[in-house]
């Protein structure tokens, strides 16, 4: 019984979740790249957002992990997944290029620098007394540092709508 | 027991790192898009990471604002998908070389 109790505490530790959301993300994302149907690549990304929200909760930032659900997996996936069954997107050819792997080599060369070079840093430990609670945030984001910058976004988004109903228009 | 920072910081750079790689190896447009959404993902862990590390809410508002971004990048990018797609028939990325000189 006891021994169970143990094995619950770790499976529940925060730690574990983290490691166990981790590889989901990279194996999703990895999905995303590997698959040659485009629909099957934008599901493996929905479960990349879903478990990096998942992520973001354990690291402390709730309404981040919330946005990540909102925004990402609902909004944006949803258009995505939208115009793919608009266009009816068949599966692509797969392409293979000497300098293409030599691209690959490199980006792998420059992932093992940085596996590196974080690990034998000194290391960072949590702040203590975080406090990145909605509340918090929302006293933050409107504050003067960053209310303008706020008001400035929706500038931007309805440039964005305006400029996508522009650009998809049929031509006269 | 805390999750260290390096870990965090570690999954973010493989996340950017397949993001990188699709980018370059794939034909899709589309799917070189949702790449590029990868990549600014692996980004926004690094910088929730780093607000945790350093005690500021910074990195979280500035996650905010990516997303925003992106959420307007998206519509304008599957806009120009449409239009490409008017124009061609195809969605290969090989197929649009025309600003190539």
């Amino acid at each position: 019984m006891a021994a169970l109790e143990q094995l619950l505490r770790l499976v529940l530790s925060e730690a574990f979740l983290f490691y166990v959301f981790s590889g989901l993300a990279v194996a999703s994302a990895l999905g995303v790249v590997l698959q040659s149907n485009p629909v099957h690549s934008a599901f493996s990304l929905i479960v990349t957002f879903c478990s990096l929200s998942a992520i973001y909760g354990l690291l402390g930032a709730p309404f981040i992990a919330v946005l990540q659900i909102i925004v990402y997996a609902g909004a944006i996936m949803v258009l995505f997944l939208f115009v793919l069954m608009l266009l009816n997107v068949k599966r692509e050819a797969p392409r293979a290029g000497r300098a293409l792997a030599a691209a690959a080599l490199l980006l792998g060369l420059l992932f093992a620098v940085q596996v590196g070079t974080t690990l034998s840093g000194p290391g960072l430990t949590p702040a203590a007394g975080y406090d990145a609670s909605t509340q918090a945030f929302a006293r933050q984001l409107f504050s003067p540092r960053f209310v303008y910058v706020f008001e400035a976004t929706s500038i931007l988004i309805l440039a964005a709508l305006v400029g996508a109903v522009v650009v998809a228009k049929k031509e006269p | 027991m805390t999750i260290p920072l390096e870990h965090a910081l570690l999954l973010s750079t493989a996340l950017f790192a397949i993001g990188v790689v699709g980018v370059f190896l794939r034909r899709n447009v589309i799917t070189v898009f949702m790449c590029i959404e990868l990549m600014l993902n692996a980004v926004n862990l690094a910088f929730v990471g780093f607000s945790r590390a350093t005690g500021n809410l910074d990195g979280q508002i500035l996650v905010f604002f990516v997303m925003t971004v992106a959420a307007a990048e998206a519509a304008v990018g599957l806009a120009i998908v449409i239009a490409l797609r008017r124009q061609k028939d195809t969605l290969d990325l090989d197929a649009f070389s025309s600003l190539r000189w």
